[in-house]
């Protein structure tokens, strides 16, 4: 199988977040991991090429700092990374996101493409959806569970509350995937070495321009949500903190 | 761009169209003598919030519920204060399959022009919405906790990062808009009640001809719940702060303490830690104990609509900005390691008392 792992960069989950100073996004200045999911999707698509042989690409579409997600993957097993480099990558909707990645994997027909069911940060939770109809492929999303069939695949999809559903679909096809689908795998020391050795192409934003479209969403205003409710707020050392809280939960709470 | 909405004197209707949700009406289904299907009540939270869009736009709502052999559920919708109840029928969309619903709906919403259309955010619309706005050449919106109308434009609130900031999100192309809205973000049982003359009309759906290309089984549950945590009183959720499985005991004797159950975030089940049948969330249970004590849980949306419903929530975070003490009543900035043993010494002094 051929087999395409979309891999965006988000900040770090302890990363403190600042607000730029147009407040429409974060400063730039944090640390930044491989989105959660997408790690899960990563490591899925090597153990479908270790069951069934062929090839992992990995792509990002991003500023040059994200190069290292790629480089995380390709320790990791994957066999070649496309990194579609410019800070105006990141600054699109999902449609053009979708569009973007589109243009670059042009002609290089995968049997499967698989991304993360959402990221942590903006969690449009679209971008694969949209990239199967720029593909004009079919999609399944929130997948937990896949196994390669003689007709195609068949498919574990996580529905609400403990509910699940099996179902077919033929190849090629694009598939999101949710977090605790397997059990991920370190990078090690040969693999990181081997990885600087192996194949990085990059898209320049003027290879792909011509196939992207206007943003259609804005961001207007981004803040920090108020309390929805009356919070006590208990900053104490540890013991007089748990005093305070059995205080509430006797007096005010009444579950004591 | 006109886009695939044709002539220019084609006027775009000032129409809100909510496109509801229902489970389970397969023939099968039926034939069994089973349900006939279920509307899924997080359609009437959509329809709440359609209402209150109208209420300041001036908008006409009305709601398309797509499925085979549902004009009983349609009827159930028509329950509401709307101008109309659309039945869209076709035989492919008994089971749901992406292709079909954005085939039936595309056709469906390049007829009726509305300005906007809204989904609630279940699982199923997060699968076919995406696709069915850009087939339409439009952009969608997704999970919106709520909106605002201001001189004559329509912003959506999201949340982004996790919950760490809010976003007001605006359109920058022509309507129909598309938006999904959160569950839990409106309220279903304050949906305005109709007076019971809310015409439902039967629509035949085109649907795609050629080869299915997904085919989709029975829904399934995994194993039999041999807790049922929507009964328990106190819940001592762990989240991923807990750092190691060696620490879960800190958890336990804490519900020990208080003679509770406990369960955890999804990161918690995923590592098995704890089986997933005590998984707090959108993906796992729905609770609403009278004490809910969250240890290092960050406060994702989907762990927070299983939970919210809980009569006082104590959080426990070192992060003073964790979004889960957004809705905390009592909000413990500290280290659990420090605060946790502590506290359950403090509880069993103070039971034994
Ligand atoms: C108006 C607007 C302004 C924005 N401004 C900024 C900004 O200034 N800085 C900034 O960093 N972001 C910005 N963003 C966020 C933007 O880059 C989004 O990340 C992008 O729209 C993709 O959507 P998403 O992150 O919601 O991904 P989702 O649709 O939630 O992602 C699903 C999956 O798609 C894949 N994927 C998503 N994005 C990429 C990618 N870039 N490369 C490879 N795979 C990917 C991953 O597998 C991911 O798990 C902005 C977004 C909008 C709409
Ligand atoms: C479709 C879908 C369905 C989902 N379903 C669910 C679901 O049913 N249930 C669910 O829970 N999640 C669900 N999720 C995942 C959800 O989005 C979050 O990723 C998850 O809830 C995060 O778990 P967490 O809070 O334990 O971990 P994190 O987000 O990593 O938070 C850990 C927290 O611990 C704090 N912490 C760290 N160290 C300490 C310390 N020493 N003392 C005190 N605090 C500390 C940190 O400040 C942080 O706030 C779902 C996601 C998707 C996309």
């Amino acid at each position: 199988m051929k087999i395409l792992v979309c891999i965006k960069q988000v900040p770090q989950k302890d990363a403190p977040l600042r607000l730029n100073p147009e407040g429409t996004w974060i400063r730039d200045d944090v640390s930044w991991e491989t989105n959660e999911p997408d790690a899960y999707a990563l490591e899925e698509a090597l153990r479908q090429k270790e069951k069934h042989g062929g090839e992992v690409a990995v792509i990002t579409a991003g500023p040059a700092r994200s190069q290292q997600v790629l480089r995380e993957a390709l320790a990791k097993g994957a066999d070649r990374a496309i990194h579609l480099e410019d800070d105006r990558f990141a600054q699109m909707d999902a449609a053009n996101t979708a569009r973007a990645l589109a243009a670059a994997i042009e002609g290089e027909n995968f049997d499967l493409i698989v991304t993360g069911l959402q990221s942590d940060d903006f969690g449009a939770a679209q971008t694969g959806v949209l990239l199967a109809e720029i593909l004009g492929i079919p999609h399944a999303t929130i997948i937990i569970g896949i196994e390669k069939t003689d007709t195609g695949l068949k498919l574990k999809r996580e529905l609400e509350a403990g509910h699940y559903q099996h179902i077919e679909m033929t190849m090629p096809a694009v598939l999101t995937i949710q977090s605790g689908i397997n059990k991920l795998r370190y990078a090690t020391l040969i693999g990181i070495k081997q990885a600087k050795m192996k194949p990085m192409r990059k898209v320049a934003w003027a290879e792909v321009e011509g196939k992207l479209s206007k943003s259609v969403q804005k961001i207007e205003k981004l803040y920090v949500p108020g309390s929805q409710k009356k919070t006590r707020k208990i900053e104490a050392p540890a013991g007089e903190a748990a005093k305070q809280v059995v205080e509430y939960l006797k007096e005010t709470a009444r579950v004591l | 761009m006109m886009g695939s909405f044709g002539s220019p004197d084609l006027c775009m209707a000032d129409l809100i169209l909510v496109v509801a949700e229902q489970r389970d009406a397969t023939p099968a289904n039926q034939l069994a003598g089973g349900p006939g299907g279920k509307l899924n009540r997080v359609s009437f939270e959509t329809v709440a919030a359609a209402q209150a869009i109208a209420k300041e736009t001036g908008w006409a709502v009305e709601v398309v519920l797509p499925g085979s052999g549902i004009a009983g559920l349609a009827q159930e919708l028509a329950a509401k204060a709307v101008g109309k109840v659309y039945a869209l029928e076709a035989d492919a969309l008994a089971a749901y399959t992406s292709d079909a619903y954005v085939h039936a709906l595309k056709t469906f919403i390049g007829e009726k022009q509305p300005k906007l259309v809204l989904f609630p955010h279940t699982y199923q619309v997060r699968d076919f919405a995406p696709r069915l706005a850009l087939a339409l050449d439009r952009t969608l919106i997704s999970d919106a906790t709520g909106y605002k109308f201001e001189g004559g434009a329509l912003k959506f609130t999201r949340q982004m990062f996790q919950g760490k900031f809010a976003a007001d999100v605006s359109f920058g192309g022509d309507a129909p808009w598309m938006a999904t809205v959160q569950i839990g973000a409106f309220r279903g049982d304050q949906a305005f009640s109709s007076d019971g003359s809310v015409p439902v009309e039967s629509v035949t759906a085109m649907v795609a001809d050629g080869p299915a290309r997904v085919t989709p089984h029975e829904v399934f549950q995994e194993a039999k719940q041999t807790v049922d945590l929507s009964q328990a009183e106190v819940i001592v959720a762990v989240g991923r702060g807990i750092k190691e499985q060696k620490n879960m005991v800190l958890a336990e004797n804490l519900a020990a303490a208080l003679g509770g159950e406990v369960a955890a975030s999804r990161p918690i089940c995923d590592n098995g830690w704890l089986p997933l049948e005590r998984q707090i969330g959108s993906s796992g249970q729905t609770v609403a104990p009278k004490l809910y004590i969250a240890l290092g849980v960050s406060g994702a949306i989907q762990h927070i609509v299983g939970m919210k419903g809980a009569r006082t929530i104590v959080a426990i975070n070192k992060d003073p900005e964790a979004p889960i003490f957004e809705i905390a009543d009592v909000a413990v900035v500290g280290d659990l390691f420090q605060v946790v043993p502590a506290l359950t010494e403090e509880i069993k002094k103070a039971k034994g008392s």
